[in-house]
């Protein structure tokens, strides 16, 4: 039977609309929530052939590689796809209410281009359509931080343009040096080729040295308050949730799969940078004046635990960094969506000066309020969850000091985000211009900070789907646990 | 799902639903605010009483939800949290009562309300928890949801108050959660059971048991007031009058507490806990909390700052006839969670009273009060002397139990300790109830308003009064069936006989 190529279509959809609507700039919002409501639909049906028959492999027009282009799903690509779709249609509901007519013109093809390049990027099944996704990826995100206008703004985007670029070339450099030594850049050919090389060393070296940079791994984090911080509200939710966990994945898969090294001392350098990030992270949003910025660096911070499963290194702790990856994306944007409304309803996101706004907009408050529940890690949420497994992870393989920037973490996150909470029990005049906030962007932003929450409710649903294609290994830990109990 | 698994899941829901209802109601819907608060808190009372007469006729309420592999949300109805989720949902409805009275008019009802029945649904959960996972979640919602209560009145006092309160419940809450899995780490599993689940680990495992003891007991000692993480509690008194009531003798205090109570009896048991040599330690905090918390109130002008020094000395009865390690001394501790409780709530109730009807706050503005408020003050002679341990108050039965209980189990330490707190205990009760029922009352009184018939408005006064009474029924009534006495009884022979 003829099977309907899901993933050929989540690429190719969102790259249509945004043609469409780069075309057609009248029809604009018609062709961009015809198109996110696809993708939505797209990602489904690919998520039910997963779970009937597995990871797949597919070749793109019948060439397999290593001539031809393969796209390959398994339970990571899934989730990530799953969690791209919903901030994604959580930020195009925003997005209506956010932009007026020029600059929705502008926003809705760079949107839909990026939607692409990162379905793409979930889908790639080699290192060097990481590669071109990857550049796709980074210049839509240029232009969408450069969107906003004015210096600051063009600033901070060109800061991030050349970031980009640095960590792109890194990267490809890595990649010619693997190319050059196997032949291939097929992800699971090389797995079967590599060995333990200074040019392998090196190729790695390389290749994650970019996508650190592109993750802000402390200290390599400096781009990121500026450019997220400086962005319109929907994009810096974009940037935040998803464009910085791309670059995650693509280390994922090449750690987990061409060049595992679990344990040794790159793992462990990844952990001590991972524990620096949450701590320095935390200080930095504690210390900020503003909203916007607060909510970035808490970003640096949240990215930091995701590298915690690096030392670490069992199937267990990798479940629980990729669990903490979901609810911050949902959580983050959440976030993000509050404070431009916060910024639309008053004109300012200085902190000290919240309190007259955070009892005129109660659902945006409390959409803060839940996503911030899940930052900082308080059941029930998936940011509890993520931290549950790792702490469990970190215990059981007796490296209990990663159970300190757990922790500490998550103390100075309940701190910057009671910073900000605690502006709403505050006695305040009343606030004579406003600008009125419309209920569409209210409710994005609570429905996404609903969705972290709940995540820390159904948490065997995600976990079962991580099962797909064991992109984790064999679950060790289960087997421990089993062994224990009988 | 059937109705044993379905009523726990009910109970928890009906302040929860309510809870939530009442969020989306403008400040003007009285009437459907009241009856949203009033209809939960009754359901909810009645749904226990079926809960209570169904585990009399051998029904096993549990209900599972998976969380995690191998981790369930567990709720379910053993003895223990009968006892708590009684005096929970009970004290809820008096509290919800006077609440309706005491806000009346003020602002932001809708929002107070919503997080009062949260804060609720959060307490009958750690009730209800059926391991510590469940305990653990159930907790820090109760940190968050008695947060905006605590700040409630927007002032630079309560918005301090609020933030010292966050800043030790969080780390509380931070420690009890790497206590838990690193328990869980050790034991793969996390469900309460009867002489607890570490037994089989007390040889290999020694000094991670003894520090993870150390971790839980630090982490629901904040919440428990335990010296010397009692700093948020004096703070917190800033709270309107019923949220004090609610924090000191129904939800958080309380939560700390009864988790001191899981951890020894169904975590570690009590034969792990004298094994690995915790018992003693624990003890001897909870005795030093007990002269503390009463020297310190001895010294406290403010009324409410008073009552809240000696709740710091009287739940910590809680965790000493606990940490005793003895039938009879056990049975003393548990059923001082629910004496305590009645006795404090009707002492909040009247502080409440005096500062919303005659603006008085300080003890040295209570002269003579007992003519103009007499059921008031009478409700609150009978709390502050149960308090004392007068008999046959129900803080003497209190009493005498950790007494006997700590002689029977060899401690004749204990013995001096509660002589020497009750001597605090009148030392800083007796001259109050001298003042306000023999010396003159001044000319007028700081900020006095009329609430027509009565000594201040029904709904003010009706909640102290019958909390009163109860001090005095399960003090008098204590050897009946049913009796709080009876039921802690019943618990420790679960505990301790073969």
């Amino acid at each position: 039977m003829q099977q309907i190529p899901w993933e050929v279509m989540l690429i190719l959809l969102p790259l249509a609309g945004a043609m469409a609507c780069f075309l057609w700039p009248r029809r604009t919002l018609l062709f961009g929530l015809i198109s996110a409501l696809g993708v939505g639909g797209c990602v489904a049906g690919l998520g039910w052939r997963l779970l009937e028959q597995g990871a797949q492999r597919y070749a793109v027009g019948g060439w397999g590689a290593p001539l031809g282009i393969d796209l390959y799903a398994d339970g990571l690509s899934l989730l990530m796809l799953i969690i791209t779709a919903l901030v994604g249609l959580g930020v195009s509901i925003y997005s209506i209410g956010y932009f007026e007519r020029r600059q929705a013109i502008l926003f809705w093809p760079l949107w839909l281009l990026l939607w692409s390049a990162l379905n793409a990027l979930f889908l790639s099944a080699d290192i060097f359509n990481l590669y071109v996704t990857l550049e796709l990826l980074g210049l839509a995100a240029v232009a969408l931080v450069a969107l906003a206008g004015g210096a600051n703004a063009l600033t901070a985007a060109m800061r991030y343009l050349l970031v980009n670029m640095l960590a792109s070339l890194c990267y490809l450099l890595g990649v010619a040096l693997l190319y050059h030594n196997f032949g291939s850049v097929d992800i699971a050919i090389l797995a079967q080729r590599v060995e333990a090389s200074p040019a392998v060393w090196a190729a790695m070296g390389l290749m994650s040295a970019g996508l650190l940079l592109k993750s802000a791994l402390f200290p390599l984090h400096f781009w990121l308050p500026p450019a997220h911080a400086s962005a319109p509200a929907p994009v810096s939710a974009l940037l935040s949730a998803l464009v910085v966990k791309a670059s995650f994945y693509i280390l994922l898969r090449l750690w987990l799969e061409i060049f595992p090294q679990t344990g040794a001392a790159p793992g462990q350098l990844l952990g001590v940078l991972g524990a620096a990030a949450v701590l320095w992270g935390g200080i930095q949003a504690l210390r900020q004046t503003r909203l916007k910025l607060l909510i970035a660096y808490s970003t640096v911070a949240q990215l930091g635990y995701l590298f915690l499963a690096f030392p670490l290194g069992s199937s267990f702790a990798w479940k629980g960094s990729l669990y903490l990856l979901l609810s911050h994306a949902l959580a983050k944007a959440a976030m993000f969506m509050a404070a431009g409304n916060i910024l639309r309803f008053c004109g300012h996101d200085r902190i000290a000066d919240l309190d007259r706004v955070a009892q005129r907009l109660p659902v945006t408050m409390i959409a803060f309020s839940v996503a911030g529940v899940s930052i900082v890690g308080l059941p029930p949420s998936g940011g509890f969850i993520g931290k549950w497994m790792l702490l469990e992870a970190a215990l059981r393989a007796g490296q209990w000091w990663w159970v300190i920037p757990l922790i500490l973490g998550g103390l100075l996150a309940a701190a910057y985000i009671f910073k900000v909470i605690g502006y709403a029990f505050t006695q305040a005049g009343v606030l004579r211009q406003t600008n009125k906030v419309p209920m569409s962007m209210e409710w994005a932003a609570l429905a996404l900070a609903l969705a972290a929450l709940l995540l820390g409710l159904v948490a065997l649903w995600p976990l079962s789907l991580m099962e797909i294609g064991l992109p984790f290994g064999g679950s060790e830990v289960d087997a421990i646990q089993r062994a224990e109990q009988s | 799902m059937n109705w044993d698994a379905g009523l726990p899941l009910l109970i928890v829901a009906t302040s929860l639903f309510s809870g939530l209802m009442i969020f989306f109601l403008s400040e003007k819907h009285v009437v459907a605010r009241t009856t949203l608060n009033l209809g939960g808190a009754v359901f909810k009372l009645v749904l226990v009483g079926v809960m209570i007469w169904g585990v009399f006729h051998g029904h096993h309420y549990e209900a599972r939800l998976p969380l995690l592999p191998g981790l369930d949300l567990l709720l379910r109805a053993d003895a223990e949290s009968m006892l708590f989720v009684v005096l929970s949902s009970g004290l809820w409805l008096v509290t919800t009562i006077y609440a309706i009275g005491y806000l009346e008019g003020s602002p932001h009802r809708s929002r107070f309300f919503g997080f009062f029945s949260l804060c609720v649904t959060a307490t009958v959960g750690v009730a209800l928890a059926g391991n510590l996972i469940t305990f653990v979640l159930f907790y820090e919602l109760l940190t968050l949801s008695t947060y905006p209560l605590i700040v409630h009145r927007e002032t630079e006092v309560a918005r301090r108050a609020g933030r010292t309160y966050l800043i030790y419940t969080i780390t509380g809450g931070a420690l009890l959660l790497v206590g838990t899995v690193w328990l869980y780490s050790m034991t793969g599993t996390l469900e309460f059971a009867h002489r607890g689940f570490v037994a089989g680990l007390l040889d290999t495992h020694r000094v991670s048991l003894i520090v993870v003891f150390v971790l839980l007991v630090a982490g629901l000692g904040v919440k428990a007031a335990l010296v010397p993480l009692h700093g948020w509690l004096p703070q917190a008194m800033v709270a309107p009058a019923p949220v004090s009531a609610l924090l000191h003798a129904v939800a958080v205090v309380k939560a700390g507490a009864f988790g001191i109570v899981r951890v020894v009896d169904d975590v570690y048991g009590v034969e792990a806990t004298t094994k690995l040599g915790v018992s003693g330690p624990l003890a001897a905090l909870a005795a030093v909390t007990i002269i503390y918390g009463s020297l310190r109130a001895l010294f406290q002008d403010d009324l409410k700052r008073r009552l809240a020094f000696s709740t710091v000395s009287q739940v910590s009865y809680i965790v000493l006839g606990i940490a005793i390690i003895g039938p009879i001394a056990t049975t003393g501790g548990l059923v001082h969670l629910v004496h305590q409780g009645v006795m404090k709530i009707t002492l909040f109730f009247c502080a409440g009273n005096l500062a919303e009807t005659l603006g008085i706050h300080k003890v040295s503005e209570m002269n003579g009060v007992g003519r103009r408020m007499p059921w008031t003050m009478a409700a609150f002679t009978i709390g502050a002397l149960g308090m004392i341990g007068v008999p046959p108050l129900a803080g003497f039965v209190t009493k005498w139990y950790l007494g006997v209980g700590a002689l029977d189990a060899g401690q004749e330490w204990v013995v001096y300790i509660l002589a020497g707190s009750s001597l605090l205990n009148a030392g800083y009760f007796l001259p109050v109830l001298y003042a306000v029922w023999f010396k003159p009352a001044p000319d007028s009184w700081p900020d006095e308003r009329s609430f027509g018939r009565f000594e201040t408005s029904w709904a003010l006064l009706a909640p102290p009064v019958v909390t009163a009474l109860l001090t005095l029924a399960v003090g008098l009534l204590a050897s009946a069936p049913f009796s709080p006495l009876q039921w802690a009884r019943f618990i420790t022979t679960l505990e301790y006989m073969p």
